[in-house]
């Protein structure tokens, strides 16, 4: 593999650059970056006329469904909808069957991903908290450590017992792995399908109330306080009660780090008067003051990463009676879009803060190794084209489901490719 | 004129004149019911399906009586419990109910919005029967229609719903309707069983009966069901009858005659002591006399419009 990228309007947040530059690729290594460097004809030239070349983007909150449930996704779809959106790498979360909550399960994920389109995206398992998801007893901590996973986390369900989270905290932070905590106090959620206040009420829906995350964070803090060589991260945080906790306790220089969906600062609840079951997620979709507070979050540095929360569901799934469908929506390909939609271009981020929120940010979390910039160090990038307007189209995405709202949606701003381990993904009818 | 929907779905977003429209046809057919021979023919060679997906008399044989009173064909599924428990999803069973060839599905569900997802994926109209907690608008329209005659006209009236706000789908219709045709509305009952924001319709909030009574023209007193005793929204019947329960003795902090009504089915002596439901002021049967005429006037409607042929679903 060898290429010549052409006029490249680098931003690399790390080093604080931003210029417009060639690079020269050989072999998954950068071989050269400079405004005149020469190439001769054994390299492929892409032009990027100043679009945008970043460190890789990561998804640190995604399903991937494999092993158990691969009528929905499995880890080939999934990176494949990684590389369309242009992510260099995914989390993928533990709620599979059997439960990432053994190291052999670890390392079949993460072979997986080797083995798919030439292993072009990195799958990091994120491994259970617990034994089988259960929040009763302590997953095999040290040895999921060991086998790779890069944190710990129930997701889907909460850690509800204090005394197993605070173990929990003592227990990874030998290890430095972080918790990633779905944050919702299940005894006010029980039968909720949506946000709590004027819509369900004019829907007649049983409710999830916001101080049911609220009430999870602000324990979750306290134990933190209390233990506090852990390292905590609040998965899809919704409201803005929960900012205002996460605000407090990072004046405080806990430990703590949060991130936010895509949906969360795109959607409402009002939009739930269709009754479109691609909208029913968990957290639900919450108020516009809320979206407002997270979109301030994210420009004041409170929200430290925008992640997917790529849930995928069949339609079949999908296509019956509200209370009864699945909760959550496919996100890896829309995600970038949406970003650079409502945070970029309406002033709430600069082009080098979203890198941030997708690059660099969630690798510091999971301590990864940093993503350098410099000649005779791996190319990891995303390509991005922030001015490109396009129509959202389902049935063009590379996922296995097609469970988003957004379908027909109009966004400006796209990841138009990707480099990552010695390959190169574009997007057909982008170059 | 004509309703602007070829389905009934709910009260939410319908105007004044389509309230009225339904409510004046209403008031013929009845006149239809009182006569020797109680059936007219506009409904002829269509068939209606009822699909019950929850357990319900009086709804049931208030819509198949209408129905065949206006020469319909009439056909009824009833399966308790969700359509998935019976290993089929409700848009396999809707399509093949309309593969026979229905014309019109009426549908009570216990999942909120299941009528307007039938809706979606049928061509028949749908009328919704009920759906959770969300709508149920032939009730309203019954109510409202009650009202008419006893008051003569809706606006200014002020009506209060008594019980659990929450879980009622006829409180949510009713605060629609009687909002649209200008009454107003106030709601009463324990706190718990008041949803959130309620206040944002425009709708008055006691947690005391004895305050409200002497101000309002009508009560409608809701169903309290046990189940939400155990659920731990009240602490007991007993307590429920003696604070939020309506009876004589509330009653007579009434400054002027108020008229009564229930949805029914009556929790004698809890929500409501059984003089009152059975003296003079309540309208309870008058209520289930009107549901009928008001099913048919909204089955005429909707069944009458010309279908336009290749609609987009």
């Amino acid at each position: 593999m060898k290429v010549h990228i052409k006029s490249a309007h680098l931003i690399d947040p790390l080093k604080q650059q931003d210029m417009v530059t060639d690079v020269l690729i050989v072999n998954g290594l950068i071989e050269k970056i400079g405004k005149k460097v020469t190439s001769d004809s054994s390299f492929e030239e892409i032009k990027l006329n100043n679009k945008i070349l970043a460190p890789g983007f990561i998804d640190m909150h995604v399903h991937l469904r494999e092993p158990g449930f691969e009528h929905k996704e499995t880890i080939e779809t999934g990176c494949a909808a990684a590389a369309a959106g242009g992510f260099t790498a995914v989390c993928c979360m533990p709620n599979t069957e059997p439960a990432i909550d053994d190291e052999s399960v670890v390392r079949y994920v993460q072979e997986r991903g080797k083995q798919v389109l030439g292993g072009i995206v990195d799958v990091y398992p994120v491994a259970a908290a617990t034994k089988g998801r259960k929040g009763e007893e302590l997953a095999p901590i040290a040895e999921l450590a060991k086998a790779g996973a890069v944190a710990l986390s129930d997701d889907g369900s909460p850690i509800s017992n204090a005394e197993i989270m605070r173990r929990l905290f003592e227990y990874s932070s030998m290890y430095g792995l972080p918790v990633i905590q779905h944050a919702e106090e299940v005894t006010m959620t029980k039968g909720g399908l949506i946000n709590e206040g004027f819509t369900s009420t004019r829907l007649g829906m049983p409710g999830i109330p916001p101080i049911a995350e609220e009430i999870m964070v602000n324990r979750d803090i306290i134990i933190l306080r209390y233990v506090n060589s852990a390292k905590y991260h609040v998965a899809h945080v919704s409201t803005l009660g929960t900012l205002e906790c996460i605000k407090r306790a990072k004046k405080e220089k806990l430990n703590l780090t949060c991130e936010v969906t895509p949906h969360h600062f795109t959607l409402t609840e009002e939009m739930l008067s269709t009754f479109d079951t691609n909208l029913k997620v968990n957290p639900p979709l919450r108020t516009v003051q809320d979206v407002t507070s997270i979109k301030e979050g994210l420009k004041d540095g409170t929200i430290d990463v925008i992640a997917s929360d790529h849930a995928p569901h069949t339609i079949d799934e999908k296509e019956v009676e509200f209370s009864v469908a699945p909760f959550g929506m496919i996100g890896l390909e829309t995600a970038v879009g949406l970003a650079i939609t409502e945070l970029v271009h309406k002033g709430y981020l600069t082009l080098s803060q979203l890198i941030e929120k997708f690059s660099t940010n969630p690798r510091r979390i999971l301590s990864l190794p940093p993503i350098l910039i410099e000649e005779g160090q791996k190319a990891n990038f995303t390509i991005i084209d922030p001015d490109k307007e396009w129509i959202v189209d389902v049935e063009k995405f590379k996922s296995k489901s097609k469970n988003s709202p957004f379908q027909n949606h109009k966004l400006k701003g796209r990841a138009i490719g990707i480099i990552n381990n010695g390959r190169m993904y574009l997007s057909i009818d982008e170059t | 004129m004509k309703l602007k929907s070829r389905h009934l779905l709910g009260l939410e977003g319908m105007t004044k004149e389509e309230i009225e429209l339904i409510l004046d046809t209403a008031k013929s057919f009845k006149e239809v019911l009182e006569r020797p021979i109680k059936k007219v023919p506009p409904l002829q060679g269509k068939t209606i399906v009822n699909l019950f997906f929850e357990s319900s008399t009086r709804t049931r044989i208030s819509f198949e009586l209408a129905e065949r009173r206006l020469s319909a064909d009439v056909v009824n599924f009833t399966v308790v419990g969700s359509s998935v428990a019976k290993g089929e999803t409700l848009k396999d069973t809707a399509r093949n109910i309309e593969a026979m060839k229905v014309d019109m599905v009426v549908i009570r569900h216990s999942s909120p919005g299941a009528p307007h997802f039938l809706s979606r994926v049928v061509k028949a109209n749908v009328i919704n029967a009920g759906d959770g907690a969300h709508e149920h608008p032939t009730q309203a329209l019954l109510d409202m229609m009650t009202l008419r005659e006893k008051f003569g006209r809706l606006e200014n009236l002020h009506v209060c719903i008594v019980g659990d706000i929450t879980h009622s789908r006829v409180a949510r219709s009713n605060i629609y309707g009687l909002k649209t045709m200008g009454a107003r509305v106030s709601v009463c009952g324990p706190k718990t069983l008041i949803p959130k924001d309620i206040e944002k319709f425009g709708v008055g909030v006691y947690y005391n009966l004895e305050e409200v009574i002497p101000q309002v023209d009508v009560l409608n007193v809701l169903r309290i069901q046990l189940e939400r005793q155990k659920s731990g929204l009240f602490p007991s019947l007993r307590e429920y009858h003696r604070y939020f329960g309506v009876t004589r003795e509330k009653m007579q902090f009434a400054t002027k005659p108020i008229v009564i009504m229930h949805p029914g089915p009556i929790n004698r002596d809890v929500e409501l002591s059984a003089d009152l439901a059975d003296g003079p002021h309540s309208v309870v049967l008058e209520q289930v006399t009107n549901g009928v005429a008001v099913r048919m006037a909204v089955l005429y409607l909707l069944g009458t419009t010309t279908i336009v042929e290749n609609e987009v679903h």
